[in-house]
């Protein structure tokens, strides 16, 4: 790089006048002006030397290691910010040049340089490893334990609540009932009649092999009405109430409306929790038994193609072959899902901490332990009654 | 301010040229044929009451809402009518600072102050950590406020750290949204000092909404009053504060008579005292924990 100089012939002039209010920027040069000697012109800003950085501090060091004593003359630089003195910076080595011509408004941008201050690292995450898991599984533990003390919490104030009967929001429990329920109706309609139509298909389809057709209308009721029908519902309200109520809390904590719920002496389990959980508590039955009613909506019209199974002969044979214990059970189960769905949002729209991000992975969170959480919920009550009946 | 800055401010087109604008919301007018001019390394300040349309003008000249009516030109740029190309150029030469800092709550002080840099994509990485410390110490912060997260900040730091961002790109435009609203005394006093420096520094051109005296009598060119829809008056501090119109006298009240040429001379001179010494730029002093 001896003649590194003659990379850059000195452009000729360019009219400034399109640099007018400084929108645009003059070209940054640097050129040899004798022997050791260098002429810093133009523009050395962030934009006029986008894209050049790497080429101008090759330049500038080349020329330093070439001669250590050369002289650098900043006279005829048009502007300079901070980016482009940090190029020069850099490309002498970080410290001044033993030979250097500035202008004398240049001695404080470089004079910043003189105390370097590295950025702090971060400390470095966990790896994989034993460390994290245990991690990990005590914060699982300390969601387990906060979601006893809400549960707790709850259960004083309702005990309080009903004590005096003024302070129940009844408002706010019909407008959950609202917006968890009724608003909920075509969604689950729509899902619950195909999935009923599917299942029903797959299942006539086999049992015409053995000539079982009528059978349908069992396997299809005990499945529908005890378990297909209330979990299908759950999942949904889950994902639609869930994530919605978890946001709602999550928000008022970033605009400090829960701090100023709880300078007002309002309790946040009796007015946000409470009508809330009791809210999806009364509508996902409902909401249940309007999915199940679809599924076997669905399932009569696949087993009427399929089977050629008369709607009303279906009908007919539910009530016998379906013990309406198993309604029981399922809205039984519905109760609890919605007050278990209901409860888990409000604990992670509880603990969002002020940000963005945080906000993103509360939601996240309360969808996916509140779905979990009712299948695992379900499979238990399969075990418990297993021979109730069926 | 360097003379010959001045001197060739003149002839040139205004950074800023509101031309007419009209906005209304809903049928609620907020600004009718409102004009403003902006020079360059000028430094302006917006009054006007709560309600008066400051904020939206701020908007405005953001490009964030659009008139209904005239134009606004930025570098002389019609935001709004220009080809994104333009817009580029008109973007990475502004700063923002908010109101309420708007830092991005899911990064780092480091991150956030990175972000338009890094964005740019033409800075070599090895550049971006020396220019975000070195604005972050001309802020006034610690190297240590570096890995903090903006939940963790004081409103003082928030607005600091905003600056920091928005002075990251070196803009030669820098808009100011209410900078000393909800600093001690102390504070104010200090970022108005930092503006200063800045503006002697980079030659900026500043355009701020504030309702703080003080800084109206430290750093600012010229007053723009916004009320009754319009700008009804536009020029230095001395000339504004005898206006004859309410607004204007209850902002006022009370230093009206010390707002003459001289004290304001006087005024600025006195905050230079303590400001610079020894050449290196005096930093911000930490604020009391």
């Amino acid at each position: 790089m001896t003649d590194a100089g003659a990379l850059s012939p000195t452009d000729p002039p360019r009219a400034d006048s399109a640099a007018s209010a400084g929108s645009t920027d003059a070209e940054p040069r640097l050129h040899a002006s004798g022997a050791r000697e260098w002429r810093v012109s133009g523009d050395w800003t962030l934009l006029a030397l986008r894209g050049r950085y790497e080429e101008f501090r090759h330049r500038i060091a080349a020329a330093m290691a070439e001669a250590p004593d050369t002289l650098w003359d900043l006279r005829a630089v048009s502007r300079l910010d901070t980016a482009g003195a940090l190029t020069l910076w850099q490309g002498w080595g970080q410290k001044p040049p033993a030979r250097l011509l500035w202008q004398p408004e240049h001695v404080t941008l470089f004079a910043q340089f003189m105390h370097t201050r590295t950025p702090p690292r971060p400390k470095p995450g966990l790896r994989p490893g034993l460390a994290r898991a245990s991690l990990s599984l005590l914060a699982f533990a300390r969601h387990g334990v906060d979601v006893v003390a809400l549960l707790g919490r709850l259960l004083l104030d309702v005990g309080r609540v009903l004590r005096h009967p003024p302070l129940i929001g009844w408002r706010e429990i019909s407008a959950n009932v609202f917006r968890t329920g009724a608003q909920a109706l075509p969604i689950t309609a729509l899902v619950g009649f195909l999935v009923g139509l599917t299942l029903s298909y797959l299942i006539s389809k086999q049992l015409k092999t053995y000539g079982a057709d009528i059978f349908v209308v069992n396997i299809l009721g005990l499945a529908v009405l005890r378990e297909l029908g209330p979990l299908l519902a759950a999942i949904i309200v889950a994902g639609r109430s869930g994530s919605s109520m978890t946001a709602q809390i999550g928000v008022m904590r970033v605009t400090q409306e829960l701090d100023a719920l709880s300078v007002m002496g309002i309790s946040h389990t009796v007015r946000l929790v409470l009508p809330k959980v009791v809210g999806l508590a009364i509508s996902l039955p409902l909401v249940a038994l309007w999915t199940s009613a679809l599924m076997l909506l669905g399932g009569m019209t696949a087993a009427g193609a399929q089977l050629k199974l008369d709607p009303t002969q279906f009908l007919h044979l539910l009530p016998s072959v379906v013990e309406p214990v198993n309604l029981w059970l399922g809205w039984t189960k519905s109760v609890l899902f919605g007050g278990l769905i209901a409860l888990l949002a409000c604990h992670f729209g509880l603990r969002v901490t002020p940000n963005t991000e945080s906000l993103g992975q509360s939601v996240t969170q309360s969808v996916v332990s509140a779905i979990t959480l009712v299948i695992v919920v379900d499979a238990v009550f399969a075990v418990l009654f297993s021979n109730v009946g069926i | 301010m360097n003379p010959s800055q001045t001197d060739i401010a003149q002839p040139m087109p205004p950074v800023i040229e509101v031309d007419n604008v009209t906005t209304a919301f809903g049928g609620h007018v907020i600004h009718r044929n409102l004009s403003l001019v902006v020079h360059r390394d000028e430094v302006v300040a917006l009054i006007g009451g709560s309600g008066s349309g400051k904020t939206t003008l701020l908007r405005l000249l953001l490009g964030l809402e659009v008139p209904q009516a005239g134009s606004v030109k930025i570098f002389g740029h019609p935001l709004g009518r220009c080809s994104a190309c333009d817009l580029e150029h008109v973007r990475y030469r502004w700063g923002v600072l908010f109101q309420n800092g708007a830092l991005f709550s899911a990064l780092s002080v480091f991150d956030n102050i990175a972000l338009p840099l890094r964005e740019l994509q033409s800075v070599p990485p090895d550049m971006v950590g020396p220019l975000v410390m070195l604005k972050l110490a001309q802020v006034g912060l610690k190297p240590e406020d570096a890995l903090k997260r903006p939940a963790e900040l004081s409103g003082g730091m928030v607005k600091r750290v905003s600056l920091a961002r928005a002075l990251i790109l070196d803009p030669q435009l820098l808009f100011l949204d209410e900078p000393t609203a909800g600093l001690d005394p102390d504070s104010a006093k200090q970022f108005v000092k930092l503006l200063r420096k800045l503006r002697q520094e980079l030659g900026l051109t500043v355009v701020m909404v504030t309702h703080d005296v003080d800084t109206l009598f430290a750093v600012v060119d010229r007053v723009a009053v916004l009320a009754d829809q319009r700008i009804i008056a536009c020029g230095p501090l001395a000339e504004v504060a005898r206006l004859p119109h309410t607004f204007v006298r209850n902002f006022f009240l009370g230093h009206a008579e010390h707002c003459a040429e001289d004290d304001v001379r006087r005024f600025r001179l006195s905050l230079d005292d303590t400001s610079d010494e020894g050449g290196v730029p005096a930093l911000l002093r930490e604020e009391p924990a």
